[in-house]
């Protein structure tokens, strides 16, 4: 078995949740695997974030470079190139990093892509058994994946389970020195952070959360008054924010708010991995689909077939008749 | 600005419920209504806003079957100037790079400032856009959603990233961008604008007119093959409440009383 590499994704000095999950990921690949992690930044942070995964990792690959300061992909896409043996496995968290990284690195290193990895189910030989799912989580497929030249392969973040046992006292090896060239054709100018709306809805104890089962943007309306009844506030997935219906701080998920509610009412929601993802605290899901099929079902606590458009109106009249 | 879209015909997922046929082979494909990409339907809409306001040509590309051709058209109704379908029985079972390896031999022929793709299509992947640039040694930038076309050298573009922050970056041209749903607000095409572009042209190219060696495409040039399609076993799930809408209203009250759910 090559070895495996896990890059670890961090920020203001903190190791990204992902970077105690993709050790799971690794030995679940190989269980004998020795597994190192990758980290590039530059100065204290960079020290501090070391030094953590060293107690998960045996061997911590630091690579330390001002230009790097900010996580630009094609910076560290070379920098791996030239400090990765040609028949590496390396893992990346499936976000918006990893999927900026990850495909053009399988090409410059020619080795095999996967993305948004769930699970692995055995090595056999070269070839690595894995599950994927598509349709946003409507099916699931098993691939098989060449390893022998190499391997570049994103995890999905939150697929595999935390490693929290600290038990490593990794090793620090600096490779700065071996990083190559630092050019790029990209350069990160500024972050511009996210406006904030009139709710916010991550202080919100209750929230009726509307998607693409709205259909129309008269429909609101229904999730607006069932909110009203239930002193509860309106979010949405992507979808109605990307059709310009609700403003962009309503949207859960990876890349809009994370909310930690009471109670969830999932309407018209399929249950994507990035809507999932902005849902935090295990509140009380409730899923309303009229595709009992639909992933949302797998991780809601209670679960209604119905059509939202005619079932909302009826729970908003019950509640203001009580 | 010579531009370049990549799109995909996929089955419509607002219009489908998604099921593994019952060999597991594939999903069940009988009735699906298939529609163009949702990410890329944007990238187009993107690049004819950017030709209208600093001139130049939109070109429509999609690796596919005969049937891809109605996507083509659908985006030429749009907006788009020509469309060029990439169609071979070579290039079943590609995986992503192999659809990278064709979508390059094709981009090659011509010559372009700007080349896009959607952020990801059906599977999920989001991979072709970034092995394009890597193949084609151009800069790249994924989940694009701004654009500031600065000067014919270099652009300005928005990443959205985590918690729906934007990461702004200057990048040069040519370069290959993913685009991210929401960028813009896509134009309606109605049966009218299908009609205009119904009898245009689209050239089709296979292995040969792209100089592609067929064992680079195709299961043949694949190093990540899809086994089978299955539904998971996922334990418990919800526990779905049953009966008259009456009854389950009564139940889920109950629910919502005992867990905070009303106020
Ligand atoms: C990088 C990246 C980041 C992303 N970030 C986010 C994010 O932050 N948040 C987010 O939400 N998404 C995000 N997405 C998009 C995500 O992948 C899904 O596309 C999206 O979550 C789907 O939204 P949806 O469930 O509303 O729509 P769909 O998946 O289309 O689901 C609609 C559901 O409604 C049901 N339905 C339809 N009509 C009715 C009806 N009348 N009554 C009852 N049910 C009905 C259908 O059965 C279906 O299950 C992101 C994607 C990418 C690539």
């Amino acid at each position: 078995m090559a070895q495996i590499y896990a890059y670890i994704v961090h920020k203001g000095g903190v190791a990204d949740d992902t970077a105690i999950e993709l050790i799971t990921a690794a030995k679940k690949i190989d269980p004998d695997a020795s597994v190192s992690a990758i980290v590039t930044g530059s100065g204290a942070d960079l020290e501090a974030v070391c030094k953590d995964v060293a107690s998960t990792y045996n061997e911590v690959i630091k690579i330390d470079n001002a230009a790097i300061t900010y996580p630009n992909a094609e910076i560290i896409r070379g920098i791996l190139v030239n400090i990765l043996p040609g028949d590496a496995v390396l893992l990346l968290p499936h976000d918006t990093f990893g999927m900026d990284l990850g495909p053009g690195l399988s090409i410059k290193l020619e080795s095999a892509f996967v993305a948004d990895v769930v699970d692995f189910e055995g090595l056999d030989g070269s070839n690595l058994k894995i599950v994927r799912q598509e349709f946003s989580g409507q099916v699931s497929t098993h691939m098989l994946c060449d390893i022998g030249s190499g391997a570049v392969v994103n995890i999905r973040p939150g697929a595999f389970t935390p490693d929290e046992s600290k038990s490593a006292s990794g090793e620090i090896v600096d490779k700065s020195s071996e990083a190559g060239d630092l050019a790029a054709r990209r350069t990160f100018l500024e972050t511009v952070v996210a406006e904030v709306g009139d709710v916010d809805i991550t202080k919100s104890e209750v929230l009726v959360s509307i998607g693409r089962g709205i259909e129309d943007e008269d429909n609101i309306e229904i999730a607006n008054d069932l909110a009203e009844a239930l002193g509860a506030d309106v979010s949405c997935s992507r979808p109605i924010v990307d059709s310009k219906w609700l403003e962009k701080s309503r949207q859960v998920g990876t890349s809009g708010q994370t909310v930690k509610p009471k109670v969830y009412l999932a309407c018209g929601i399929s249950g994507s991995f990035q809507h999932l993802g902005g849902i935090k605290g295990s509140p009380f899901m409730v899923a309303v689909n009229k595709n009992i099929k639909a992933p949302i079902f797998q991780v809601a606590d209670v679960g209604i077939v119905e059509d939202i458009l005619e079932f909302l109106p009826e729970l908003t009249e019950k509640i203001n008749d009580m | 600005m010579e531009i370049l879209v990549c799109v995909k015909r996929v089955p419509d997922t607002a219009e489908n419920e998604i099921e593994v046929n019952s060999d597991g082979t594939d999903i069940d494909r009988d009735d699906l209504v298939y529609s163009v990409n949702e990410w890329d339907n944007y990238a187009v809409e993107e690049a004819i806003q950017i030709r209208d306001n600093v001139g130049g040509n939109v070109t429509v590309v999609s690796v596919g079957d005969e049937e891809s051709e109605e996507v083509i058209r659908r985006e030429m109704a749009m907006g788009a100037d020509q469309g060029v379908l990439l169609s071979d029985d070579a290039f079943n079972d590609s995986d992503g790079k192999g659809i990278a390896s064709i979508l390059k031999a094709e981009i090659e022929k011509g010559k372009y400032d700007l080349i896009m793709t959607g952020a990801q299509a059906d599977d999920g992947a989001g991979q072709v856009g970034g092995m394009l640039a890597a193949m084609l040694d151009l800069p790249y930038a994924s989940l694009v959603n701004t654009i500031d076309i600065t000067d014919d050298k270099k652009i300005k573009v928005g990443r959205e990233v985590e918690g729906g922050n934007i990461e702004m970056n200057e990048i040069e041209l040519p370069c290959v961008l993913s685009i991210q749903t929401g960028i813009n607000e896509p134009r309606y095409v109605g049966i009218r604008g299908i009609r205009k572009v119904a009898s245009v042209e689209i050239p089709v190219h296979g292995t040969s007119d792209l100089g592609l060696a067929s064992d680079a495409v195709g299961e043949a040039g694949a190093n990540v093959k899809k086994v089978d399609y299955f539904v998971p076993d996922t334990g418990e799930g919800a526990e779905i409440l049953e009966g008259s809408t009456e009854e389950i209203i009564d139940k889920l009250v109950e629910y919502l009383k005992a867990k905070g759910g009303v106020k």
